[in-house]
């Protein structure tokens, strides 16, 4: 470790660092994301060192793990460098013949290779599958290869770069510039643009501000912010400290839920190796510039990733929001001017200071520039992080990158802004994706996340669940919210269970109306819109639960039943000795049924059952 | 209670005792115990130097707290969108038919805690469960009511 003291010391030990690492012959990359680590990659890391411990090979091959290389669908993942041989569904027992065959040898495992499923080949390469050759990677680009918990590998990348180049000479007012310049909004669901943001908070009068990170990313289904924040803190905290610079901070906060005990592991880590550095602290890099950084950790609560609810909370308090009369930027955490931005803000903002804002703004659309991170789950099949361009149209989203729907099932729609969005259905399919279309289209962008439903996803029981989940984050400060978005929930459920009543639909309608009137903060003014939105384009499957007291999608429990095809039975019994509540009736070898009385409807017959003749009516 | 609160004293003293401090030394107390005591609040509260109002609506506001005792497993359910279009309701119900417990709730033996969570981040692998830590993915009522019985089982050994 050495402490930087000047900024042309960067130069010198990045070159330092490179020369070291031209001993290295392959690198193993081991993907600990999220998804592959809940599928055991930390095991596969610790069997790859053992394997090159026990050879002595440790100083011509390394084993990195990495933070989520993006094709979580493929996890557990293994990528050899240099020449990015991509192995996916790794298990612990096959590391000995990677190590032997690919590591040391050069020869390709053809059965841990990704198939491509509309060719039949198999792909050798990374780069080559089509999920990854269709994107735009930038922001994203090293969070899959870099070594987490490693400052030096950042920085042989070109790290701190952007962060000395600000340094050596450039006013604080030119770097705002140049942030305006390249069009950047928040990635935090505002889309506010982030030049103007820092331009404010600069000219607020204060001797102490504040800068934030928003790492609370409450949206359930998006886990972009947390993959980017576990895997590349240190891009992360480089865009905070050029934030810091260009507003005139001295302090700043990341603000992690505690569920990502991960992110506030290497977000900390990723701190403590930047003061080691000279980066963070007293006088960065030998310049009179300094600035120091805290994590902390949020308590679970969706409305503390709103601003001042965020800041609330950071004081100490229950994170209640405030209304927007007195903006943040003035007077945020402590009353002192505070600039509050989302994770992948932060990340864009080494990458425009290095590569300039003309650069940035010549990617995107109009009045939407450089590219956003989506989380691309639900019924897809490959599911994972995607990062595209502002504007690539939905269909190259879904078909191309995601490779469209498992089991031959129809594309219905996405669902994207979280629970403050809507649903965008399959006629908008051609859709460009960004700030203003998503909206023009009655969802919005959110934080990225993008749930993909099929024809046997219901859009009522969608619309109760988001309202389940707002009701339940609600933080009861105003009425409209607490006790308008119960109403909606009671009334949507009456729908999924059989309970509705003609003119329902549309008192659910006016009060959605009247919330988004009235409610005080971002939550309950956009808590109708995954309502709206999904009355918008799928009103018929409303009608059909209120009128016909049906469930076209087959999903509300108390509007359907399961029945046996006699035809198709066979009699084999496994079903009457899987069924929990034993409402399956029948003898052996004869046709059975299903007592509709007992059943709950659990589909673990339909499950159990080989010949297919269990269905949903 | 006394080794308790000496718990709760050394966390405070780490964390500084300090108003801003409260979430941060809640959310140690509440790891360190597996929930909230109440000698724990209070002693938070004489030594930030805050009404134990304060604290309270602290511990009631996020859903991470717990002020009653919470079992020696906890089953969590994510009930996060991409979980709920891949089918978290059924494997919440199943849990609940099988454990006998609406989420929040405990075994009388105090074995297990039924929770729900809002997204574990590995929603690639939907729906998913996680039983003490360790993450099962792509779930259906089947093997969930298979892992129910075998930690049932393990519980009667
Ligand atoms: C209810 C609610 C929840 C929010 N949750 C988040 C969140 O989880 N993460 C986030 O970055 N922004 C969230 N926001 C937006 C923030 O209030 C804020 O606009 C954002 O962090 C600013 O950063 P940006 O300009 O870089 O997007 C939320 C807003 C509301 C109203
Ligand atoms: S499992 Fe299928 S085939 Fe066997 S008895 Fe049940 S319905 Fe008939
Ligand atoms: S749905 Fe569940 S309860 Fe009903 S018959 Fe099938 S297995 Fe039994
Ligand atoms: S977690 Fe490994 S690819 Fe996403
Ligand atoms: S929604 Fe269940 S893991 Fe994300």
């Amino acid at each position: 470790m050495e402490r930087l003291k000047s900024i042309q010391d960067l130069d010198g030990l990045r070159q330092r660092i490179i020369e070291k690492r031209k001993e290295l012959r392959k690198r193993i990359r081991v993907c600990t994301g999220t998804g592959c680590h809940s599928q055991g990659s930390r095991r596969l890391v610790d069997a790859f060192q053992q394997e090159l411990e026990s050879r002595g090979l440790t100083r011509e091959y390394m084993v990195i793990p990495t933070g989520c290389n993006g094709f979580c669908a493929c996890g557990p993942i293994v990528v050899i460098e240099p020449e990015e041989v991509f192995y996916q569904r790794v298990k612990p027992e096959q590391v000995r013949a990677i190590v032997e065959r690919s590591v040391v040898g050069d020869e390709i495992i053809e059965e841990l290779l990704y198939v491509d499923p509309t060719t039949g080949e198999r792909i050798v390469h990374e780069f080559e599958i089509p999920f990854f050759a269709k994107q735009k990677r930038l922001v994203f680009k090293d969070t899959g290869s870099n070594y987490v918990t490693d400052i030096e590998d950042y920085i042989a990348r070109g790290g701190y770069s952007a962060l000395a180049k600000v340094l050596s000479g450039m006013k604080p007012e030119e770097v705002i510039d140049e942030v305006k310049r390249s069009g950047l909004r928040g990635r935090g669901g505002g889309g506010f643009p982030t030049g103007v943001k820092w331009e404010s908070c600069r000219r607020a009068h204060g001797d102490i501000k504040y800068v934030m990170c928003n790492a609370d990313e409450g949206d359930p289904g998006a886990y972009m912010d947390r993959s980017l924040l576990e895997g590349n803190p240190h891009q992360v905290l480089e865009g905070m400290i050029i934030g810091a610079y260009a507003i005139g901070a001295v302090e700043g906060y990341i603000y992690v839920r505690f569920e990502y005990p991960m992110a506030v592991k290497n977000a900390e880590w990723a701190i403590k190796q930047a003061k080691d550095y000279g980066l963070l602290g007293e006088n960065i890099m030998g310049t009179p510039f300094g600035l120091d950084m805290h994590v902390n950790r949020g308590g679970g609560a969706f409305i503390c990733g709103e601003s001042t609810a965020l800041m609330a909370s950071l004081e100490g308090k229950v994170g209640e929001p405030r209304g927007k009369h007195i903006h943040t930027v003035e007077k945020g955490l402590w009353g002192r001017p505070s600039n509050l931005n989302n994770v992948e803000t932060w990340a864009n903002v080494p990458l425009i200071i290095n590569n300039g804002g003309d650069w940035y703004a010549s990617m995107g659309t109009e009045r939407s520039k450089g590219t956003k991170i989506f989380s691309l789950v639900g019924k897809i099949n490959n599911t994972g992080l995607v990062e595209v361009a502002m504007g690539t149209p939905l269909r190259t989203i879904i078909y191309d990158i995601g490779g469209g729907i498992p089991e031959g099932k129809r594309f219905k729609a996405v669902q994207t802004g979280g629970p403050s969005g809507g649903c965008i259905p399959e006629r908008l399919i051609d859709l460009p994706v960004d700030f203003e279309k998503l909206k023009e289209a009655g969802s919005m962008m959110g934080s990225g996340g993008m749930i993909v439903m099929d024809e046997a996803t219901c859009m009522v029981d969608v619309a109760r669940y988001f309202l389940n989940f707002l009701v339940e984050e609600s933080c009861g400060k105003c009425i409209p919210c607490r006790v308008g978005v119960k109403r909606m929930h009671e009334l949507v459920t009456d729908m999924c269970e059989g309970r509705a009543r003609p003119g329902d639909l549309e008192r659910l309608e006016e009060l959605c109306h009247a919330i988004q009137e009235t409610a005080l903060c971002g939550l309950g003014k956009s808590a109708p819109n995954p309502v709206l939105s999904t009355i918008q384009y799928f009103r018929d499957e409303y009608e059909a639960h209120i009128y016909d007291k049906r469930c076209p999608a087959k999903i509300c429990k108390a509007l359907i039943t399961y029945v046996i095809d006699p035809d198709k039975c066979t009699g084999c019994g496994l079903c009457r000795i899987k069924c929990p509540e034993g409402a399956v009736i029948g003898a052996k070898k004869e046709c059975h049924c299903i007592d509709e009385e007992l059943c709950v409807r659990c589909g673990i017959c339909m499950e159990n059952c080989k010949f297919g003749a269990i269905y949903i009516e | 209670m006394e080794r308790n609160l000496q718990a709760v004293d050394e966390i405070i003293d780490q964390w500084g005792a300090k108003p801003e401090s409260l979430l941060q030394i809640m959310l140690d107390v509440n790891h360190h115990f597996n929930y909230l005591p109440r000698e724990s609040i209070e002693r938070i509260s004489k030594r930030l130097r805050m009404p134990i109002s304060q604290v309270y609506s602290v511990a009631t506001f996020f859903k991470v707290f717990s002020l009653k005792p919470r079992g020696r497993t906890i089953v969590h359910v994510c009930t996060g969108t991409a979980c709920h279009v891949r089918g978290a309701p059924k494997i919440l119900d199943r849990v609940k038919q099988d454990l006998g417990l609406n989420p929040g709730e405990t075994t009388e033996d105090m074995a297990l805690t039924l929770e729900t969570v809002n997204c574990v981040g590995a929603c690639a692998s939907a729906p998913v469960v996680v039983v003490g830590g360790e993450t099962y993915s792509e779930m259906t009522p089947n093997k969930m009511a298979e892992i129910i019985k075998a930690i049932k089982a393990q519980k009667a050994a």
